[in-house]
């Protein structure tokens, strides 16, 4: 297996290009949480062409909700929530800038289609390991929609983050692939 | 001599305020410290994985376990929704208060306490209820004077991808197993492979979700013993499940499943109910008696 590689956000075209599914990546930087009700909102909010509480442009979205932050730590235990249930909103999203989703699961055809499309890309982390994962979140702070409580959209500072390229430019999918390669065929 | 008196056991006064600290204490440990038993499938699913992701991937779920552990943090940040079984013996009488509010109460508290996530919403409005109630509660008179509660964190995820099913009796036993194996293969990576399979096969529509949320109870590993076909049954599907490929974390590999747990009760000559209820390596129950 190969060393990952460290990537850092904002996420260039050129970073993004070179990502191939299946690759093993250390993510570092400024990214976002939210999930069901903000994408919702954002949603929302691009159709009245209302201002965005957040800068869509080469954002990058944690699919994520944290548990509370227990006094003394950063961040209570967080990690991927399932990506499809934002499949609806996120053509539009990646369309208005947005480069890079965490989470966990396939994606629609749409979405995919435009990852290709505006250059984006879709990582996967491990769902379940979310103990593990608080300990890349260096910075916490809450930037919108404060009363979805967890839902709420939070602005990280991560380093080293393990992920994997699920999606890539080029169309690859890793769970497609992945799953091919190891099936028992009879 | 009273022979009544001698098998009846005395009526016994429990009074709820233990009850609400029992379903506290039980929904904090089940967050954080997951059960041996998975612990142990896991291990043993390690040594069988043969993709290098899928290993790393357990080896990761292993160590989580133990950092959740140590720090007192939950495994995952999906807390659950909290469901409750309660086996309620017919001679217990609760004083103090209302059985179900004090469960409701133990729940509150827990996810107060514990910096559990409050992940409950009314389904239009999406609206948070802030404290993670109501509870799922599942009462049981049962014989005896004690209270048994299991308090049963369940992630989102994982629910979502279960699904209940009326078959016709002439599905049988190949209908089933399709059931089971179509939706495993569909839910893909989002249940957080390697999961747990629980089937509830009879009964009514209900009581087959209820029979296929109990089979997440049994210990990971244990076979059904009370009935050969099902333990046949369980192995064939845990087998086939694991030909799959999806493997840990739906990137690859031979461990999508650590188990298959069938559950059975009679059902009515026109009909077949199958209830599949996935659940995720983070297999969280905890139980106590009162
Ligand atoms: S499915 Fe289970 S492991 Fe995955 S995010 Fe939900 S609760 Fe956590």
């Amino acid at each position: 297996m190969k060393t990952p590689r460290q990537i850092k956000t904002p996420l260039t075209d050129e970073v993004i290009t070179s990502l191939n599914a299946g690759d093993m990546v250390l993510l570092s930087g400024q990214i976002y949480t939210a999930r069901d009700v903000a994408h919702r909102r954002l949603y929302e909010a691009l159709d009245k062409g209302d201002a965005l509480p957040i800068d869509l442009k080469t954002a990058v979205i944690f699919y994520a909700a944290p548990t509370p932050t227990p006094p003394g730590r950063i961040i209570g235990s967080v990690g991927p929530t399932t990506s499809y249930r934002m499949d609806a909103f996120t053509p539009r999203l990646i369309e208005s800038g947005l480069r890079g989703m965490i989470g966990k699961g396939d994606r629609s055809q749409e979405v995919k289609a435009a990852i290709k499309k505006y250059k984006a890309v879709y990582f996967g982390a491990i769902g379940g390991i979310a103990a593990l994962t608080s300990q890349c979140i260096r910075k916490v702070e809450l930037v919108a929609y404060e009363e979805l409580g967890p839902e709420a959209i939070r602005k990280i500072t991560i380093v080293d983050m393990p992920l994997i390229v699920v999606n890539d430019v080029r169309g690859n999918d890793i769970y497609y692939t992945a799953r091919n390669r190891w099936r028992v065929k009879c | 001599m009273d022979v009544k008196k001698k098998i009846r056991p005395a009526v016994r006064r429990i009074n709820c305020k233990y009850i609400t600290a029992a379903v506290r204490d039980l929904f904090i440990e089940a967050n954080t410290d997951l059960g041996a038993d998975v612990i142990f499938a896991l291990q043993d699913s390690l040594t069988k994985e043969e993709s290098p992701v899928g290993k790393q991937v357990l080896e990761k779920i292993i160590e989580n376990a133990d950092i959740a552990f140590r720090n007192k943090l939950p495994v995952c940040q999906d807390t659950g929704l909290a469901v409750v079984f309660i086996e309620l013996g017919q001679d217990a009488h609760i004083i103090g208060g209302d059985l179900r509010l004090s469960v409701e109460e133990g729940v509150r508290e827990a996810y107060a306490d514990g910096f559990l996530r409050k992940s409950v919403c009314d389904p239009l409005s999406r609206k948070n209820t802030g404290d993670n109630t109501p509870a799922i509660i599942h009462v049981e008179v049962v014989p005896g004077n004690r209270l048994k509660i299991i308090a049963m964190p369940k992630g989102g995820g994982s629910e979502n991808m279960s699904t209940a099913c009326m078959l016709t009796p002439s599905a049988g036993i190949e209908g089933i197993k399709q059931v089971v194996l179509e939706r495993v293969l569909q839910a893909g990576a989002n249940p957080c492979p390697p999961i747990i399979v629980g089937v509830g096969i009879g009964g009514s529509l209900e009581q087959a979700c209820i029979l296929a949320k109990k089979a997440l109870l049994r210990p990971t590993g244990e076979e059904n013993r009370k009935d050969e076909r099902l333990a046949q049954m369980e192995k064939e599907l845990l087998n086939n499940i694991n030909k799959s490929g999806i493997g840990p974390a739906g990137l690859g590999g031979r461990i999508t499943a650590l188990a298959v747990n069938l559950e059975m009760m009679p059902c009515h000559i026109a009909s077949l109910p199958v209830a599949v209820n996935i659940q995720c390596h983070v297999a969280r129950h905890k139980e106590t008696i009162i």
